[in-house]
């Protein structure tokens, strides 16, 4: 910890995370080549989640952060999750007959 | 009319104030006093409401007669866009958090600023730059979307400056997100010695929680704005079907903010009557759990809602089941509150100065508009009156008599801490008066208008509908008075105006016990809370001992 109490990441680090995002990114390249049917999308986007999960972890300190931080960004998920969640359910239900 | 206003002859103005503390131009732009940024966004607001206003009377004066006398549907189309762009985002959604919430609420808490001082600033600079692209729309020709920005009429078929309009908007929402992050850090971190939660002032709960939804909502609305954005410029599909897009899907995304948005407007109106009331009842604030709480309810339960701004645009039946008993929900919030104020002035010492009479009026002219949002979260009516002006009546008793009228009971209330003077009472009570008269004139008729069917956003209309509508033009005119006459008393006040002293209207609270207006740092020495909030029955005995 340096003395304002910020975690100091070491480059080596940083750069392991980056090359890390550069792979998944490469496998987000390979996988679009692919066809998976319905499982295209929920691909494509557990990649996108997890190098947006290294990149908050990481990146943006949170993994060194107090525990504040990670519910201020918890909320943020939350909110954001009331947006898909009920406007899926939207999408999905439109076609159910009575 | 009793009044509660104490001006003793021998007052002096307090020699070292925020207001002679610099007086150059660099020292008002360039400052980092939550105080002075407060003033420039509340002279930066009101013009802003002028031009709004400017664009209301052009609106009702075409809605004079059911011929298109003035404009031709384009212009009137612009005219309504520019009305409520204006309103909505560069008056509504800033007025009462950055001027009054930026003035009081570091002194409520007993802070000597704000925690981010420099974030202050920049969110007015960021909330002007927004303003310039927003108003170079409107000069360069117009916009004419309505305020909504409805797909795919925004993206595919409009030949007006949607893209500059829209991107002064998302960048006006950042500067809300900078007031929204500062002000809860600020409740967070700076409360003074002994200012507990449960001691705050609810006028700070109500900021707390507009606070939270506007960091939360207000990304939304920016992504929301730049695929619009993106759909106009590049043509890529995300809401245009014919791109392979969906156009409720911008519907689904836009209200995911603009419905927060309401009570981002709206809270912090009930924070400014939660102040009020007990101060000029004389008593405490009945229920003051209840009463913070339902503030954070709002909050939370105001993302739980958006759909029922679309039961008509072809949601599922079974999700707008879901949105019409959310919607029934969130009015149980709303309405502790008002109880819990009717509560508050049952047997208390009612003194009926300005701020009062416009907290009076928001508790009567917010109720019917909450009440007939009622009327809109019911599946059946909502198809009847949807996109009529039974909708325009019911959201401007929401936003007009309840937040404007509020904006107005704060501005008369906390007057005398910002300027050290007091306003000429006669005249404001004048204009309180005159302006509940002429909303009602104004927008009752509305009701009936949009029950028979006159639909919103048509500047012609059968001839059956003329008598109301120029009954509700005739109101406005009214309600143009009573808005006007403020701005010329509260300008006479500045100079000419009685020395307010600390505290004229025996108030509790943080901030009334410094100086008016205050000194640069708000407190000589920190203060140190030991009683609660609304104790005014203790203050009424100590006066009659005293006495």
């Amino acid at each position: 910890m340096s003395a304002a109490g910020e975690h100091i990441v070491s480059p080596k680090l940083y750069v392991l995370i980056w090359i890390i995002l550069l792979c998944f990114t490469g496998l987000t390249t390979a996988a679009a080549f692919g066809d998976f049917g319905i499982f295209n999308p929920i691909i494509a986007l557990a990649i996108a989640f997890t190098k947006a999960i290294l990149v908050v972890l990481f990146f943006m300190h949170v993994k060194y952060s107090p525990r504040m931080t990670a519910l201020v960004i918890g909320c943020g998920l939350f909110f954001l999750s009331i947006l898909m969640v009920l406007t899926t359910a939207d999408y999905i239900s439109r076609g159910w007959m009575f | 009319m009793s009044t509660a206003t104490q001006v003793p002859a021998a007052l002096e103005m307090p020699r070292d104030t925020y207001l002679n503390a610099g007086y150059g131009v660099k020292s008002w732009f360039l400052t980092k006093d939550h105080k002075r940024i407060a003033i420039l966004y509340l002279v930066s607001i009101t013009m802003f409401f002028l031009f709004g206003g400017l664009m209301a009377v052009l609106i009702r004066l075409e809605l004079l007669t059911p011929a298109p006398d003035l404009f031709q549907s384009d212009t009137y189309n612009k005219l309504f866009t520019m009305h409520g762009i204006t309103m909505v985002f560069f008056f509504l959604v800033p007025s009462i958090p950055a001027t009054l919430g930026n003035f009081v609420l570091p002194m409520m808490i007993g802070a000597r600023d704000l925690a981010f001082p420099k974030v202050n600033l920049a969110s007015w600079y960021i909330f002007m730059i927004g303003a310039c692209f927003t108003f170079s729309a409107y000069i360069s020709g117009g916009v004419d979307t309505g305020w909504t920005f409805y797909t795919p009429l925004s993206t595919s078929y409009l030949n007006t400056h949607v893209v500059a309009a829209a991107l002064g908007i998302m960048i006006a929402g950042f500067a809300s997100i900078f007031t929204g992050l500062n002000f809860i850090v600020t409740t967070h971190r700076m409360r003074a010695p002994g200012m507990t939660w449960f001691r705050l002032p609810l006028f700070v709960w109500s900021m707390y929680a507009v606070s939270l939804v506007q960091v939360l909502a207000t990304p939304v609305l920016a992504i929301t704005l730049i695929l619009v954005a993106l759909e106009r410029g590049f043509h890529i599909g995300i809401f245009n079907p014919q791109l392979g897009g969906d156009p409720v899907l911008f519907q689904h995304m836009f209200w995911f903010y603009s419905h927060p948005a309401v009570y981002i407007m709206i809270l912090p109106g009930f924070g400014v009557i939660s102040e009020v009331i007990p101060c000029f009842s004389r008593k405490r604030i009945f229920g003051y759990s209840a009463v913070a709480f339902s503030s954070v309810a709002i909050g939370v339960f105001g993302f739980l809602v958006w759909a029922h701004h679309m039961f008509a645009a072809g949601i599922s039946t079974y999700s707008a089941l879901v949105f019409s008993l959310l919607s029934f929900i969130i009015a149980i919030p709303s309405a502790i509150k008002v109880f819990n104020w009717t509560a508050t002035m049952y047997k208390g010492s009612i003194h009926f100065n300005t701020p009062m009479l416009y907290a009076l009026a928001f508790i009567g002219l917010f109720t019917i508009g909450g009440l007939t949002g009622l009327f809109l979260a019911c599946l059946g009516i909502d198809m009847h009156v949807t996109a009529t002006y039974f909708v325009v009546a019911h959201f401007h008793y929401v936003m007009v008599g309840g937040m404007l009228v509020a904006y107005l009971a704060g501005l008369h209330f906390w007057w005398p801490k910002m300027t050290g003077r007091m306003y000429p009472e006669p005249p404001a009570q004048l204009s309180a008066l005159i302006t509940f008269i002429g909303f009602n004139i104004t927008f009752f008729p509305q009701f009936v208008l949009g029950y028979m069917g006159m639909p919103r956003r048509y500047h012609t209309y059968p001839p059956e509908f003329q008598v109301l509508n120029v009954l509700s033009t005739a109101g406005a005119s009214v309600l143009a008075v009573g808005l006007l006459l403020p701005m010329f008393y509260l300008l006479w006040s500045l100079k000419y105006g009685e020395i307010a002293g600390n505290n004229p209207y025996r108030a509790t609270g943080l901030e009334w016990q410094t100086e008016s207006p205050p000194p640069m740092h708000n407190f000589h020495e920190t203060p140190i809370v030991t009683q609660e909030a609304y104790d005014y029955e203790s203050m009424n005995e100590e006066e009659v001992v005293i006495g």
